[in-house]
């Protein structure tokens, strides 16, 4: 790290670097991107993937946040934080040629904080209308439903994207690029389409049957969960986690309840710990076991639909018997687990997995191999190690390929580092490896589950913890891995009982991210079996 | 022929699956029946209409709006294990023009409302609305949000509210069964729309700025 501190000060002489929990690197705007290349282009260790952009509002200062790890080694992590003053054409420099999954970071960052990336190809607002007035995530914002009303109007879409450029002499200059070219042949792929796994709008551009082109829209479920967060206290705060990656909603849950424990200095107790990881891993599956299904039923195979959820509702009915919850368990809280496992607990799960065993045999037996479904999976949707880290596309689709970033085998929380598995890692990078990824990553949690079925300790199941949680001032940020890839929680806290910012890092978000790159020359029906593959749930991308 | 709108009550609706006691609730749609018979009048009911009420309350194919997690709960109501298509609506349409009853299952926020109304209008007649969960029904859990419609009967007319968040699959079922009964009661008073839920207090038309007529009736546009 003495190393990359030199680098920096070289670059901006006058930056702030403070070492606390991690390197944290304070900027002026203008030499945000030199710092941030020289850390991307750090022979020694590159900083290549960025985990998440989170947009600030410090009150005076309009700003972002850039969280940056390094793809060979996840455990190292520098923060870059820049701001500006103007809050009237607040413009950043843009880091899209560095880091793919920038680009709909940075368009989100202008839909809600109103902060304008020089340099980005197409600035237009992700997740709300273009017509939207004001910026909610600002700290002045007022909603006025005068100004944003409801309607039952459409309104059209225009496919014109701003942007503002820099030219050679340094001047800036304001463009309206098209999306399309005038000849282009598109076809609407969604809002309310069954395919695309919810409210996720492709529009695609064709050739014949080929894709040419696709511009993602999002947001017809941005039901704006961070800036609700803002006015709850942290323990309040719990329940809509659940609601953003529905399928892997108790891990969620696990990274808020974590980073908050992080953050107030709470200790779990080890019984809790035990109870979390099973219950997360036994969420893993379930999420597995419907990604499978609905990919399988992309592809065609309604068998395999019905399959899937059949083996899936053994699973909800041990998290119902537990807690009386199916899909949203609420069982995770602030020190602890809310209600301590059933008497018959352990006989249930111990039966659970020699019948999952046999029925990955059955799948195995009667879908991976069949030619139809190998035709329409093998080499198709191919993404690169490169294009999965500059997308930071984690999760099994990016161990498929080949990069190994499993949050759990790099940063272990609960009781990982007790646990031996197997990280799954693929290197053909197409949308059989990620379907094979899944089966295979459910066996790996039956196993994780095994190791420590027997063994929970007895004792209590949740700490003492007050009513009113107090967070020192400080930023705070925990991640874990879900069904779907690296999910983080960032907490910005002023020592208040309510958090100052609070932001989600979306796996969904840099798999759809990454749809238009790996889809294009691939045929439009194909792009309903990538989508399968990429697994991805559209309330955590719009949050 | 035989004339039966006169001492029309609850239990004279049969659903095969779920006796009429065994419903919570049947004071509500008492209420109804009699405000139907208030302005209905005497009706004549032929065989071949019970044979189309018959057909109609059991082969009910439901469009899934599904945003968000009701739509998995929806989802796993019509598979295996608690199976939908014991009450004849399994043939979930992905087109609205084939469908009868749209499930609204998730939230619904501001950029989304004129499409569900669209899928709505492109339904054919008769059709009915279900808003599965609290979100569909009043907002849920993001009421303050600055960009949730606060309740689906604000963009369309709501026949049965399923509260829960999600909804478990029974009570999925329960909602659908109430659903059945109110279809099978519409038969016998000569085809009158039993009540509806639809408050659209605030729509506004965002290229003139003028509220809409609450009054307009957009089925019949």
């Amino acid at each position: 790290m003495l190393e990359i501190t030199q680098i920096i000060q070289q670059i901006a002489p006058d930056a702030q670097i403070e070492t606390k929990q991690r390197l944290t690197i304070t900027v002026r705007p203008d030499q945000l991107h030199p710092v941030i290349e020289a850390l991307y282009r750090n022979e020694t260790l590159r900083f290549d993937y960025l985990i998440s952009l989170t947009g600030m509002d410090w009150g005076d200062r309009l700003g972002a946040i850039y969280q940056l790890s390094a793809s060979v080694d996840l455990t190292q992590e520098v923060i870059v934080i820049t701001s500006t003053a103007d809050r009237d054409n607040p413009l950043l420099y843009s880091v899209t040629d560095l880091y793919g999954t920038a680009h709909l970071n940075e368009r989100e960052i202008y839909a809600l904080f109103g902060i304008r990336f020089i340099n980005n190809p197409d600035m237009r607002r992700f997740l709300l209308n273009d017509q939207w007035k004001g910026f909610p995530f600002r700290k002045d914002y007022v909603h006025d439903p005068k100004l944003n009303p409801e309607t039952v109007i459409s309104s059209e879409i225009i496919d014109i994207a701003p942007r503002i450029m820099e030219k050679e002499g340094g001047e800036l200059a304001e463009e309206n690029v098209a999306v399309f070219g005038e000849e282009d042949y598109i076809v609407n792929i969604g809002p309310q389409h069954p395919s695309t796994h919810g409210v996720m709008h492709f529009r695609t551009s064709l050739d014949g049957e080929i894709v040419k082109k696709i511009d993602v829209h999002s947001g017809y479920i941005h039901r704006g969960i961070e800036k609700l967060c803002e006015n709850m206290t942290y323990p309040q705060m719990l329940h809509l986690t659940d609601r953003l990656d529905y399928l892997s909603a108790n891990i969620n849950r696990h990274a808020l309840c974590m980073c908050i424990e992080k953050g107030a200095e709470i200790e779990v107790p080890e019984r809790a710990q035990y109870i979390r990881t099973i219950m997360d891993e036994l969420q893993r599956i379930s999420s597995h076991l419907l990604a499978w299904a609905t990919h399988c039923n992309d592809l065609g195979a309604t068998t395999a639909f019905i399959y899937g959820m059949r083996e899936r509702e053994h699973i909800l009915d041990i998290f119902d018997k537990t807690c009386g919850g199916r899909l949203i368990i609420n069982q995770n809280v602030v020190g602890g687990v809310m209600f301590d496992i059933y008497s018959d607990f352990q006989k249930d799960v111990k039966a659970f997995i020699p019948y999952m065993r046999k029925k990955l045999k059955e799948y195995d037996d009667f879908f991976s191999h069949n030619a139809i479904a190998l035709g329409r999976m093998v080499r198709i949707g191919l993404l690169s190690r490169e294009d999965a880290i500059s997308y930071g596309v984690t999760g099994p689709a990016g161990r498929a390929s080949g990069w190994s970033c499993d949050v759990r085998r790099y940063k272990p929380y609960a009781l990982y580092d007790q646990v031996e598995f197997k990280e799954i890692v693929r290197t053909e990078g197409d949308s059989y490896a990620r379907y094979l990824n899944r089966l295979d990553e459910i066996e790996e949690s039956l196993h994780i589950i095994e190791q420590l079925i027997d063994n929970i300790p007895s004792g209590e199941v949740c700490a003492k913890v007050k009513p009113i949680i107090r967070i020192p001032a400080g930023q705070f940020f925990q991640s874990v891995e879900t069904g779907k890839g690296e999910f983080g929680v960032f907490i910005e806290s002023s020592g208040d009982k309510n958090p100052y910012r609070v932001k989600f890092r979306s796996p969904s978000l840099a798999a759809v991210s990454v749809i238009p790159l790996i889809s294009k020359g691939a045929f439009l029906s194909d792009l309903i079996g990538i989508t399968g593959s990429m697994d991805f749930v559209i309330p955590d991308i719009d949050r | 022929m035989e004339e039966r709108s006169i001492g029309m009550e609850v239990n004279d609706i049969k659903i095969k699956a779920f006796p009429a006691e065994e419903f919570k609730d049947n004071d509500t749609l008492q209420r109804y029946i009699d405000e139907l018979k208030e302005a209905g009048g005497s009706v004549i009911v032929g065989k071949l209409d019970q044979l189309i009420d018959w057909g109609r309350a059991n082969s009910l194919w439901p469009i899934a709006f599904a945003t968000s997690c009701c739509g998995i709960e929806f989802m796993a109501a019509a598979s295996a294990h608690y199976d939908l298509s014991r009450f004849g609506m399994e043939v979930t349409r992905n087109s609205p023009r084939q469908a009868d009853v749209m499930v609204v299952a998730g939230t619904i926020v501001n950029k989304m409302a004129p499409l569900l109304r669209r899928v709505y209008d492109q339904m054919a007649e008769p059709k009915y609305v279900v808003a599965m969960g609290a979100c569909s029904i009043s907002g849920g859990p993001f009421l303050n949000s600055y960009n949730v419609v606060q309740g689906v009967d604000r963009i369309l007319p709501v026949d049965v509210y399923i509260p829960g968040c999600p909804p478990r699959p029974e009570s999925l079922f329960y909602g659908l069964l109430q659903l059945q009964r109110k279809v099978k009661v519409e038969r016998f008073f000569g085809n009158k729309r039993i009540k509806r839920y639809y408050r659209p207090e605030t729509l506004i038309n965002p290229k003139t700025g003028e509220t809409i007529d609450p009054q307009i009736d957009f089925d019949n546009k």
